[in-house]
């Protein structure tokens, strides 16, 4: 269905190229995943399939791309559209129209398809994708998983033979990303539509995969079925890791592959269990939020929540998309909208404050806060403007930044615009930026969108190593591996309240919807890490 | 008499089936509504009348709540009104601050303030009358009617069904405006997002820094989402185009381009009154018509359908001929009767309406019923 041969693709005569030499063939009618670092090329060897590379992004394609037997050199991407259906990662920018059943018809209005069989087609997908009582909704309004499934639907009523997705469900909560994948191994199975996915996180897909595209990032591809692909690289998903610790061939690609493997090392493990949470010496409280309560038009996002941060702690807040996480962070920290309750931050003093009544810039001496897209707290031209710059906003001493900087990712360019960094340095550089001001309190919301494994193991550590020096910090995220390796207690929120509040443990292995791959595999023992279960294994070879 | 009752009921029956299906709820098309709207703004500009101002206001607003839908544009309404309001008491106020003394029947005097040599002619307060206030009422009220009439046609018709409704030639631009008309509320939303960041850094967001840091971040933002949206449309088939041999493209380049530049000649002829006749109305005509052809040439270069395009039928039909006829019977009244559409200030007296005027008012209020009522809310919105 989709042929590359020897495709190598250059953006400048001397950079490296993204890809090099690549031949492959995606068989009709497979899943066939992309994976690899941020940076390795992913984005570029999607857009290759429709012509996007080079006809839209410019650069140089040499050898040949073709699509159900249409060459992309002869075929800009708007003849392709037809064959190939392309969903962005960010909905909202690709939409065109504004209503939702304007923009299933808009591509089919493009390829002027009879108005009969489009009027058929709409109520079709509207179906097909579950988002019928959608149908007149104005496309702002959705939710984000809506979102996702309309701009598939949009490319679906044009009945592409190929389907590439890059990282649908990357700013999803758990739930809306399995409605999104749901729908995607559906038209798979039932309509044989070929489809092309690039995710960072493989522990939700890979067990749907027919095959791995994988990125090593040196341009080269590796092309094979997931399991094989793999066992050579270097940092996988946990139940792969679980699988190499475990040595089983092949390696497991779902919790039930898994599960029916591991009843011996449940028999290994039973007599150990993972270390107990070592507690703070003597909990002191950094932050401590009575009754805060946050209200827009028409909805209460916060509800009179009760928030008290220990010292030395890493909290994670889970909860669907707009339960209120980004709004109880905010007005914590003072800068956001906060229509009642009260807010004490312990300053490393000893004082007792409300940000919330401090000019900005002592505001973020108590409390300092990454917001969901850190590109928007930088806006000079280089990684050493925005340092000097922070060290003078901070009246820090010159040179504090970047060294917060080389400790979080050593080596940063310093002459670098912070728009080409990747999504991990840019925001390494924000949080170094915010720690300038050497707050008490750290408050990330979502950070690791967009991070892959290795990326995302360098975040674990660090903000580790901000809590073992003293600071609180909690961390808003969707990603329940993370929170299984990073956090020492799990806040859950729902419509603006605190439903569960606990230890990681508590919390991760109380429902399935929270609980991290490991536990499912090993339960009712409560693992949660590969890191645990090595650590165990390794005791336990010791004695003997 | 068996006859007549077997001949009748069918009749009646399919007259019967003809109206339920005129009365299936369903969105009129755009331009009906504006054609009704403007028929009622060329009504109002024709008439002082504060009497039938009024009453066209009233049946405006009539129209308006019988038959406008659910969705966010039909509120704007009310905003129209009230902005119509504002320039009512506008005219009123300029009139008492810079009103000349004209009128007998002084209502208040205001001490005069005196203004320089050169400023002579012009009054600041002074004596206020009640012709003068009337007078500025009553032009304050004629332009308000307009506004409301407009804003009611804003209302009843969804502003972006009116571009699709443009020809396959003007398809591009009309994709550029909805594109723009969607850019513009994302727009707002990352200065508000960036300008909130900003805060977390200490900034006061004030000042030439905190311009260029909420400026910089916002434009490399929406920058990112252009060139996602191109993308986007590129591979979704957006100009996807017929293959033209290029003779036929050439011919149509100088059709339209020739045809413009003959519109813009011919306009100029036909204002400059010293120039040669031929320059005036016949260029004119011809260059309009050469600009139509060319753009008809290009709309058939342009390849694609159109997903339930509003069809002009017949309720349609009547809904606009509603708003010409309104405005043909005023045009008339004037004729017949200028006083008393025109009710002269001085000296005061009670305006009258005349049964043309009426008659144009009852026109104009008649696609309250006649036009299909609007779709229902959808459930999940209920």
């Amino acid at each position: 269905m989709i042929t590359f041969d020897r495709v190598t693709v250059r953006y400048t005569e001397d950079g490296p190229p993204p890809l090099r030499d690549v031949t492959l063939t995606v068989e009709e009618g497979e899943l066939c995943l992309v994976a690899g670092r941020t940076g390795a090329g992913k984005s570029t060897l999607l857009r290759a399939i429709n012509g996007l590379v080079p006809h839209f992004t410019g650069g140089t394609l040499h050898g040949s791309v073709t699509v159900d037997g249409r060459a992309t050199r002869r075929h800009p991407p708007r003849d392709l559209a037809d064959v190939v259906g392309v969903v962005g990662q960010d909905p909202l920018a690709g939409f065109v129209t504004d209503t939702v059943e304007e923009e299933l018809a808009y591509g089919m209005e493009q390829l002027s398809l009879p108005p009969a069989m489009m009027r058929k087609r709409v109520e079709e997908t509207l179906d097909l994708l579950g988002i019928a009582e959608l149908r007149d909704r104005p496309l702002r309004t959705l939710s984000g998983g809506q979102q996702q499934r309309v701009a598939i639907g949009a490319v679906l009523t044009s009945h592409p033979r190929v389907l590439v997705l890059d990282e649908p469900t990357s700013a999803l909560d758990p739930t809306a990303a399995e409605d999104v994948l749901a729908a995607v191994t559906r038209l798979v199975h039932d309509l044989g539509v070929t489809v092309v996915l690039a995710e960072h996180r493989l522990e939700r897909v890979m067990q749907y995969a027919d095959r791995l595209l994988y990125l090593p990032g040196d341009g080269r591809v590796v092309n094979g079925p997931p399991a094989t692909v793999l066992a050579g690289v270097e940092l996988a998903p946990p139940l792969v890791e679980l699988g190499r610790l475990a040595g089983w061939d092949p390696l497991p690609l779902s919790v039930r592959d898994a599960r029916r493997r591991a009843a011996q090392l449940r028999g290994r493990l039973a007599d150990a269990a993972p270390p107990a949470p070592t507690p703070a010496p003597e909990p002191t409280t950094a932050l401590s939020a009575r009754k805060i309560v946050v209200r827009y038009p028409g909805t209460v996002a916060v509800a009179g929540v009760d928030l008290d941060l220990q010292v030395g702690q890493v909290v994670a807040l889970m909860g669907r998309n707009g339960s209120g996480k980004s709004s109880l962070l905010w007005a914590v920290q003072g800068s956001g909208p906060r229509q009642g309750g009260a807010v004490r931050v312990t300053g490393s003093t000893g004082a007792v404050v409300d940000p919330e009544s401090l000019p900005a810039h002592q505001a973020r001496r108590q409390v300092g806060l990454v917001p969901q897209t850190p590109g928007d707290l930088l806006y000079l031209e280089t990684v050493d403007g925005e340092c000097h710059q922070a060290d003078q906003e901070t009246e820090a001493a010159a040179g504090t930044c970047r060294a917060l900087l080389d400790q979080l990712t050593p080596g940063l360019p310093g002459d670098r615009h912070p728009r080409d960094l990747s999504e991990g340095q840019r925001l390494a550089l924000a949080l170094a930026v915010q720690l300038t001001a050497a707050p008490p309190v750290v408050l990330l919301d979502e950070p690791t969108r967009g991070l892959d494994y290795l990326a995302k193991q360098q975040f674990v550590s660090l903000v580790r190593g901000l809590a073992a020096a003293g600071r609180s910090v909690v961390v808003a995220t969707h990603d329940v591996e993370l929170v299984a390796a990073l956090a020492d207690r799990v806040i859950v929120m729902a419509d603006g309240e605190i439903v569960a509040d606990g230890s990681t443990a508590e919390v991760m292995l109380a429902s399935p919807a929270f609980a991290p791959q490991v536990a499912k595999v090993l339960a009712p023992a409560p693992w949660l890490t590969v890191g645990q279960v090595a650590a165990a294994l390794v005791a336990e070879r010791e004695p003997a | 008499m068996t006859d007549a009752a077997v001949g009748s009921s069918p009749t009646v029956d399919r007259w019967s089936a003809r109206w339920s299906a005129w009365r299936l709820p369903r969105g009129l098309h755009p331009g009906a509504w504006w054609l009704w709207a403007l028929g009622l703004a060329t009504a109002a500009s024709h008439t002082t009348n504060p009497l039938g101002l009024t009453l066209l206001v009233a049946v405006t607003a009539l129209v308006v709540i019988q038959r406008r839908g659910h969705a966010p544009w039909a509120l704007a309404f009310r905003m129209y009104v009230w902005l119509g309001v504002v320039i009512v008491a506008m005219r009123v106020v300029f009139r008492i601050v810079l009103g000349g003394g004209q009128g007998e029947h002084v209502l208040v005097r205001l001490p005069e303030i005196p203004l320089p040599e050169w400023a002579a002619g012009i009054r600041l307060f002074g004596p206020v009358a009640a012709e003068q206030v009337l007078g500025g009422f009553y032009d304050g009220l004629r332009l308000a009617t307009m506004l409301i009439c407009l804003g009611a046609a804003n209302a009843l018709a969804n502003p972006k069904r009116l571009l699709k409704a443009v020809p396959g030639a003007l398809y591009a631009v009309g994709t550029a405006v909805v594109v723009a008309l969607s850019v513009a509320p994302q727009l707002v939303e990352s200065v508000l997002r960036v300008r909130r960041a900003r805060r977390l850094r200490g900034a006061s967001g004030r000042g030439m820094r905190a311009f260029r840091g909420v400026a910089l971040p916002v434009l490399a933002d929406a920058l990112d989402r252009s060139l996602a949206l191109a993308a986007a449309m590129d591979s979704r088939g957006y100009g996807r185009t017929a293959a033209v041999p290029a003779g036929q493209r050439t011919v149509t380049g100088t059709l339209v381009l020739g045809g413009l530049l003959g519109v813009c000649a011919g306009t100029y002829g036909l204002l400059d009154t010293t120039g040669p006749g031929y320059l005036g109305l016949p260029l004119l005509l011809a260059g309009l018509a050469a600009a139509v052809g060319g753009m008809l040439l290009a709309g058939r270069r342009v390849r694609r359908s159109r997903y339930r395009p509003d069809r002009w039928q017949l309720a349609e039909l009547l809904v606009a001929g509603c708003g010409i006829a309104a405005a043909g019977l005023m045009v008339l009244a004037g004729t017949v009767d200028p006083e008393r559409l025109y009710p002269p200030v001085s000296p005061l007296t009670w305006p009258e309406l005349t049964p043309l005027l009426l008659l144009a008012v009852a026109v104009a209020a008649v696609p309250a019923w006649l036009a299909p009522p609007p779709t229902p809310i959808p459930k999940d919105r209920a």
